[in-house]
């Protein structure tokens, strides 16, 4: 069949692209120096990726981003304001007004230690149901005895549908934060906090009508493989969200987000949460990550359909979206 | 496109430094395999662009200026803002007969590397003896000095590194304890002595937080004795400390030219400012 050439044709070329990443950065050196530590790990697990501009074993790559992200979690909003001035807030806002969750809505948030994706979530259908409730209270002005008895009967059978949000994250420190934000805020209800790895989820299958995963899955080893998890544990009918720093189309602001990610962002990681490597990781990994159309081919691959994305901020941020039919 | 200029930049530059790297990790052999899997001139070093040390000079010094606890904020903007002062101090060191041994020895002071039981031995009166009582009565150790990351030059790296770890030995040739009033004296002396703007920059904003009776205390006699003896002593990173633990005290001042102080200020009262 057509499709199983495609994706073969396709794993090929990024393949190839993953080797062309490796040799050029093999030849700077870099990783020849840094990794020699067992050479006969080279021999056995010689299957390298990109951590940053630096060519790591694949095995080696999870535990570097679990420390990257232990290191920044108590600093980590701080430090969201900081680099992107706030935008961060609206770029997520925006990605709940695309979801439009309505009520009774189960969210999976991969990736979101902090909670700002569940929080808002709950916010959001919170407000729908008052504006629901409204809407038939305002409708139900004048009703009629049959109508009252009716209520009565059924309001304790399907009462307020109960939206559920689970962060998932395979941090615990950030979920550790998460939670104390939680506490903090005093959202509790409609809440659960799990550790897993997006490449192997704890759920079952068909259990959630979204996913999202937001600013995580760049971070991930095999997103092909969180892509299909994605699939898995999705209903049929629910929807994959992928918020996540992509190319910037334009020429001119592409050389200002260049300039103010590589001279900047490490800067303010080491004024602010006194931690420079961490944050010169995240703007390499940026650059690492596939641009918008090839992220789209890549979830159409997985599974998924009707697959189009939205560019925030002239593509430094984008929304990749796609069904499980 | 930025990336496709920076990179074979970044790249050109790494492979001069890698290239000196891999000299070094031949001829080191001691720390272990992982102090050597590093990506710079020396252990911790992180390279910056000239945009990016302007940057973290501006920064760390809001940050340490709103928060002075911290510390790693105040050692950042000493090594961005030092180049001119550090070139400086290698050169005096150079000139000396015993700072070219040190420059060449590299040592380093830690507790790992000094023998506690044998300094405590020592009779009292002695420097080995005296720093040691130093470091008792204050709560402090010698290894809770931050690694030098921004400086790009690896000698004026460990230079800058020297005069971190100098600077308790500097607290008890000077007889300051770590108080507010004995640190700011200290600075006095550090800023006349290497002209580093971070010290001046203390020196210039310690004295904000002391109260009135300290301010007149450092005014009249601490700081003009620092100050002088800061111009006038030979240069404290020359000296190779680790190997004048028996001598006398008020011997080594008399060698340094420095004089002993003024006040007799006592380690007890520290927090009251």
């Amino acid at each position: 069949m057509a499709a199983p050439m495609r994706l073969l044709v396709r794993r090929v070329i990024r393949l190839s692209h993953r080797n062309i990443h490796v040799s050029a950065a093999g030849a700077s050196g870099r990783s020849g120096c840094c990794w020699g530590t067992s050479p006969c790990r080279c021999f056995s697990d010689d299957r390298n990726t990109h951590f940053g501009f630096e060519t790591v074993p694949e095995a080696e790559k999870a535990k570097r981003v679990y420390k990257v992200f232990e290191n920044v979690a108590q600093k980590y909003d701080v430090m969201n304001d900081a680099m992107s001035l706030g935008i961060h807030r609206l770029w997520k806002d925006t990605l709940l007004h695309v979801m439009h969750p309505q009520p009774g809505a189960r969210l999976l948030d991969v990736g979101g230690g902090t909670g700002d994706i569940a929080f808002r979530f709950l916010e959001y259908v919170c407000s729908q149901q008052e504006r629901q409730k409204r809407r038939a209270t305002r409708s139900m002005q004048t009703p009629s005895w049959q109508d009252i008895s009716n209520n009565y009967s059924t309001e304790d059978e399907d009462g307020p549908r109960e939206s559920r949000a689970v962060v998932c994250d395979i941090n615990k420190e950030m979920l550790k934060v998460g939670k104390q934000k939680a506490d903090s805020m005093g959202i509790g209800a409609g809440l659960s906090w799990v550790v897993g790895d997006a490449e192997e989820l704890p759920f079952d299958d068909d259990q959630f009508d979204i996913y999202t995963i937001a600013f995580g899955i760049r971070n991930v080893t095999h997103i092909d493989q969180a892509l299909q998890e994605a699939l898995r544990v999705l209903k049929p009918g629910g929807r994959f969200m992928c918020l996540e720093f992509s190319k910037v189309t334009n020429p001119v602001l592409a050389r200002l987000y260049d300039a103010y990610s590589f001279q900047m962002i490490p800067v303010l990681g080491e004024v602010i949460a006194g931690d420079w490597k961490s944050y010169q990781y995240l703007v390499e990994s940026i650059r690492k990550f596939p641009d918008q159309e090839e992220f789209k081919h890549m979830i159409e691959d997985a599974g998924f359909y009707c697959v189009q994305y939205y560019n925030f901020t002239g593509g430094v941020v984008a929304l990749h979206s796609g069904f499980k039919l | 496109m930025w990336p496709s200029v920076c990179k074979p930049w970044l790249f050109q530059r790494h492979c001069v430094v890698i290239s000196k790297v891999c000299v070094q990790q031949l001829h080191s052999s001691s720390s272990g395999f992982a102090d050597t899997c590093y990506n710079g001139l020396y252990p911790g070093h992180i390279p910056t662009t000239p945009i990016q040390r302007a940057l973290l000079a501006v920064g760390s010094g809001v940050a340490a200026l709103r928060d002075p606890y911290r510390h790693d904020m105040v050692a950042v903007l000493g090594e961005t803002t030092g180049h001119l002062a550090l070139i400086n101090l290698r050169e005096r060191m150079r000139n000396d007969p015993e700072g070219y041994t040190i420059l060449t020895e590299r040592p380093r002071i830690r507790l790992s590397t000094l023998d506690l039981s044998k300094m405590a031995s020592l009779p009292d009166g002695s420097f080995g003896r005296e720093y040691l009582r130093f470091l008792e009565d204050n709560h402090v150790t010698p290894d809770s000095r931050a690694d030098v990351k921004f400086v790009d030059n690896e000698e004026l790296a460990y230079v800058m590194q020297r005069y971190r770890e100098v600077h308790d030995l500097l607290h008890t040739l000077l007889g300051m304890p770590t108080n507010m009033l004995g640190e700011v004296a200290v600075k006095w002396f550090e800023a006349a002595q290497t002209g580093l703007p971070m010290c001046a920059l203390g020196a210039v904003l310690g004295p904000l937080r002391l109260n009135a009776s300290r301010l007149q205390s450092l005014f009249t006699s601490l700081g003009p004795w620092a100050l002088q003896n800061g111009r006038q002593a030979r240069c404290v990173l020359s000296i190779f400390y680790e190997r004048r633990w028996e001598q006398n005290l008020e011997d080594l001042r008399q060698e340094l030219n420095i004089q002993p102080p003024p006040l007799i200020l006592s380690a007890s009262n520290k927090r009251s400012t």
